[in-house]
């Protein structure tokens, strides 16, 4: 399948004209989405999506294009579409597309013959059963909805530089949406479990962790402002090196716009803290083979013991500072070209689980859910704000339910203020993996 | 064969599919073969051209092209979806059978289909069509948005600016015998800013988008946008951390609608209503906010960013008031949940794109004019903080809880606003803080154009509101 998707890719390239780069992505997904509500299936989604992008560079200029469709007709638009674009950009000097730079490709096994083959009435009775089985673990808890979901996408790229690639991946996971209800009060909660296959899942611990998180915080009060220490859930974690994730990439760092950009070498977290992108890393669920400009997923370190490496580049951020790609180009499929991202992160993790991890905390909060990441945090000036919930702690023990308070630091501050790293590894369905995080003097605001 | 003739106006180049009224009769049949109730086809076809400008280069121009339909069977309590990129009679015949498979595994069962076509409706009127204007006129706003943000000041260090616009027709066709069709353009603008001093680098953020074509740019002053958004910038240079706790909080005219968007504009759709969560479940005929609260759903506001003329299941878009003087007076509907209560549906089925399922989506929010002066609000205030512009929000509607960010804040002292903040999020409970609105001023205006995501589905919605008061909200900042 994805031979023809490749073909079609070098047909494109092979329409380059003198003087011309020219790149094409073409890519194929077919979904499957079902949703269980009260034993029933609620809607079931079967889908087939293609498209192709077509970036052309010519004399330093781009001009890209994309079409949904691989109809032979709207293909020849797009890369006129594309041609005719590039009259508008501004000449760059490093405008160019990825050469390939010889390093090899490790293989991943991101393709399920067992999911491929998976029946519908499996998947369906897998999500009723995950329903049931979340109901059952609490009785104060109700189903918002119980999910399943897989996709299977296939890709190929090409381009005058020389480079030729395709490949294919699948994946699946399931999901349950809970409420829990005390009285007037109603709390959520949430659960999910990811696999290559449906195997994979542990839909037990999804249905539970679902109730525990609903539950757990009935009862919640709004705690007094302070200043505190808080012990950050894995899950909450991940979502913290996302934001941090942003102060590493190489195109900000070019473009001004990284709080990092002139500190390779300095020490600007806690000696504890040790992050890598590392896609080649097969515990990961974002691992992968190669980049989004074809080039070889690659270890990265970025932060040693408090101590900033470097950066993240694709190939046009790397020619801007005068590097070479990392291999973390970031595609977000064909109708765009590729940025630049980290692609699985992990902060090197220590040795101790959060229930030792917190006995040693005297006062402080055990953070599990944060809100607002998108609105409270700017990583260009650091400042960093978000809603969250949690569990209060004092004298090393895991009290009160609290709710509504943000807590509030500095990006800057925040990674110097780490107290300790948790050994407790989560891999989760995003670009960072989770485990337990210490950071000290944040400021709780409540009532 | 109206739709024919609709798609052949195209102003959109070369449209090779047509679907026929007759295509679209036989492939419902199709779909309601295996005993469904219901059955809809959404076709669209959407063009759309995008520049991106940054560190005073134009980077590059994208030229987009969205084509394919969407399927829908409904059979009991069971919705089947499947979409295609192809809209040939064959390739929708196939999506209709894909998407009656997964509602049923039913026996069979033939209906006729008659579909009547609705009336030509336009809320939004265009002037100049994006299609019809050139590349280099669309490129060219971005550089004079550069050049008027990097004059402002020699902090300013970075500049990044876009351009988009989109047209698209849609189509919408059901076993109702419910037939339209719609034009959709939107034209938009934005541009971001950095500058750089001795307390690190601040942001300032600005946007204009409207559903019009591209006479937007002679009624707006895109200069004034960009200098706007480097004063921003400029100003929190200088700014101090943002206090901790609870405080009155005074937002600025047309900068808080996200405020009521996420407060309880989402805990009013009637989907997660029956569900049973939303805190304003059960609450119709109560008074659920402050009485200076009248709170409006308006699909049919001309021009804003999330007017329609008819919502993505067909039905024509509506005024719809969701509060009145405090008291709840109806939730927002989309075909299934209107089905279910047997009720009229209110115009806000909407989705992204022909790839996603319809559900119950906010068009323009806002909340009508109170009588206060705005400049009296601040007076009254003797200790607080001004908001003068929010970002982004997010709330949690089964709890109520909600935070928004602030991305331009000044301390109030003594009546007057006095020192700039820096950035932080707000959190508040949205039953509360709507019992909390305590002046509310005569300066109504609408806000920046927004995409408000629910279930991984992003749509474009406007919001608007006068200066108001709210008693008590909790800053999230750092300072004592």
């Amino acid at each position: 399948m994805s031979a023809e998707l490749q073909e079609l890719a070098d047909r494109i390239v092979a329409q380059a004209r003198s003087g011309e780069q020219v790149e094409a992505f073409v890519s194929r997904d077919t979904e499957t989405d079902i949703r269980v509500y009260e034993g029933e299936v609620e809607h079931f989604v079967s889908a087939q999506s293609e498209g192709i992008g077509i970036r052309v560079i010519r004399d330093g200029r781009t001009g890209f294009a994309y079409a949904g469709t691989l109809d032979p007709s709207a293909i020849a638009e797009v890369l006129a579409e594309a041609r005719d674009n590039v009259e508008f950009g501004t000449r760059d000097e490093w405008a160019g597309l990825a050469e390939p730079d010889g390093v090899d490709v490790v293989p991943q096994e991101l393709w399920s013959e067992r999911l491929a083959a998976y029946s519908t009435a499996d998947k369906i009775a897998l999500t009723k059963e995950l329903e049931r089985l979340t109901l059952a673990a609490d009785s104060r808890v109700r189903i918002d909805d119980a999910n399943y979901a897989d996709v299977m996408a296939e890709n190929a790229v090409a381009s005058t530089a020389g480079i030729r690639r395709s490949g294919r991946e699948n994946g699946c996971y399931v999901s349950v949406s809970t409420m829990a209800d005390d009285g007037d009060e109603t709390q959520t909660g949430f659960g999910f479990s990811v696999g290559r296959s449906p195997d994979e899942f542990d839909l037990s611990k999804a249905a539970r962790e679902a109730a525990d998180r609903a539950t757990r915080l009935l009862g919640a009060t709004k705690p007094q402002s302070k200043r505190t220490t808080v012990v950050f859930d894995p899950y909450v974690t991940a979502m913290l090196l996302g934001v941090v994730s942003t102060t590493l990439n190489g195109e900000a760092v070019a473009k001004g716009r990284s709080l990092f950009k002139d500190r390779v070498g300095d020490q600007v977290a806690h000696p504890s803290f040790t992050l890598v992108d590392d896609p080649t890393n097969s515990l990961a669920y974002t691992a992968t083979d190669l980049d989004g400009e074809g080039l070889a997923a690659r270890r990265n370190e970025l932060i040693l013991d408090g101590v900033l490496q470097g950066f993240v580049h694709n190939s046009y951020s790397a020619r801007r500072v005068g590097a070479k790609s990392t291999g973390n180009a970031v595609r977000g499929g064909f109708k765009g070209t590729p940025g630049v991202g980290c692609l699985a992160l992990q902060l090197k993790p220590g040795t101790r689980d959060q229930a030792a991890i917190v006995a040693d905390v005297e006062d402080g909060v055990l953070i599990q859910t944060v809100q607002g990441l998108h609105s409270g945090v700017n990583p260009i000036s650091g400042d960093f704000s978000v809603g969250a919930s949690g569990l209060v702690i004092s004298n090393g023990t895991v009290g009160a339910p609290i709710r509504e308070f943000t807590i509030a630091s500095t990006l800057q501050r925040m990674l110097l203020d780490v107290a300790e790293v948790g050994g407790d590894v989560d891999w989760l369905p995003m670009r960072a993996a989770g485990v337990s995080l210490v950071i000290r003097d944040v400021t709780l605001s409540g009532a | 064969m109206p739709w024919a003739r609709a798609w052949a106006n195209l102003r959109l180049g070369s449209i090779r599919h047509v679907i026929d009224s007759d295509v679209l009769e036989r492939v419902l049949g199709v779909a309601v073969r295996t005993g469904a109730e219901f059955a809809e086809v959404y076709a669209e076809d959407k063009r759309s051209t995008s520049a991106g400008l940054d560190d005073g280069r134009v980077e590059q121009v994208t030229s987009g092209r969205d084509r394919g339909a969407g399927i829908r069977v409904v059979k009991g309590d069971t919705t089947g979806f499947a979409h295609t990129a192809d809209l040939s009679e064959a390739g929708l015949v196939a999506a209709a059978e894909a998407a009656a498979a997964a509602a049923s595994q039913g026996g069979g069962v033939t209906r006729t289909i008659a579909l009547t076509r609705g009336p030509e409706r336009t809320v939004s009127p265009v002037a100049q069509y994006p299609d019809d204007v050139r590349k280099a006129d669309k490129v060219a706003l971005l550089l004079r948005m550069d050049d008027a943000a990097r004059s402002a000041g020699g902090s300013i260090v970075q500049v990044s600016a876009g351009y988009g616009d989109s047209h698209k027709r849609m189509l919408v066709a059901n076993t109702d015998g419910v037939f339209v069709t719609d034009e959709q353009v939107r034209t938009l603008v934005r541009i971001s800013v950095v500058a750089d001093g001795d307390a690190g680098m601040q942001t300032g953020y600005q946007s204009c988008g409207h559903t019009i074509g591209f006479e937007l740019f002679d009624n707006v002053d895109i200069e004034a946008l960009a200098r706007d958004a480097a004063r921003q910038a400029l100003t929190k240079l200088v700014a101090r951390p943002a206090p901790s706790g609870a405080l009155p909080v005074v937002i600025k005219q047309g900068s808080g609608g996200v405020l009521f968007h996420e407060a309880c504009g989402h805990g009013l759709e009637a989907d997660l209503v029956a569900k049973g969560g939303s805190v304003y479940k059960g609450k119709k005929g109560e008074l659920v906010a402050s009485p200076l609260v009248t709170l409006v759903d308006d699909g049919t506001m001309s021009g804003e960013w999330g007017a329609i003329a008819y919502d993505d299941e067909g039905h024509a878009s509506q005024y719809n008031v969701l509060i009145q003087d405090g008291v709840l007076t109806d939730y927002m509907w989309d075909y299934l949940r209107a089905r279910k209560e047997g009720r009229p549906q209110s115009g806000n089925g909407r989705r992204q794109s022909y790839q996603h399922l319809p559900m119950v989506r906010m068009t323009n929010t806002y909340v009508l004019n109170g009588t206060e002066e705005p400049d009296d609000i601040v007076r009254a205030t003797e200790y607080g903080v001004y908001v003068a512009k929010l970002g982004g929000g997010s709330v949690n509607t089964a709890s109520g809880d909600f935070v928004f960010g602030m991305t331009e804040a000044y301390l109030i002292e003594n009546g007057q606003i006095t020192e700039p903040l820096r950035e932080g999020n707000l959190i508040g409970n949205g039953p509360e803080v709507l019992r909390d609105i305590d002046l509310l001023g005569n300066d109504f205006a609408m806000g920046n154009p927004g995409t408000c995501g629910k279930d991984g589905q992003g749509v474009p919605v406007g919001d608007g509101q006068p200066t108001l008061r709210v008693k008590s909200l909790t800053i999230g900042g750092t300072a004592a």
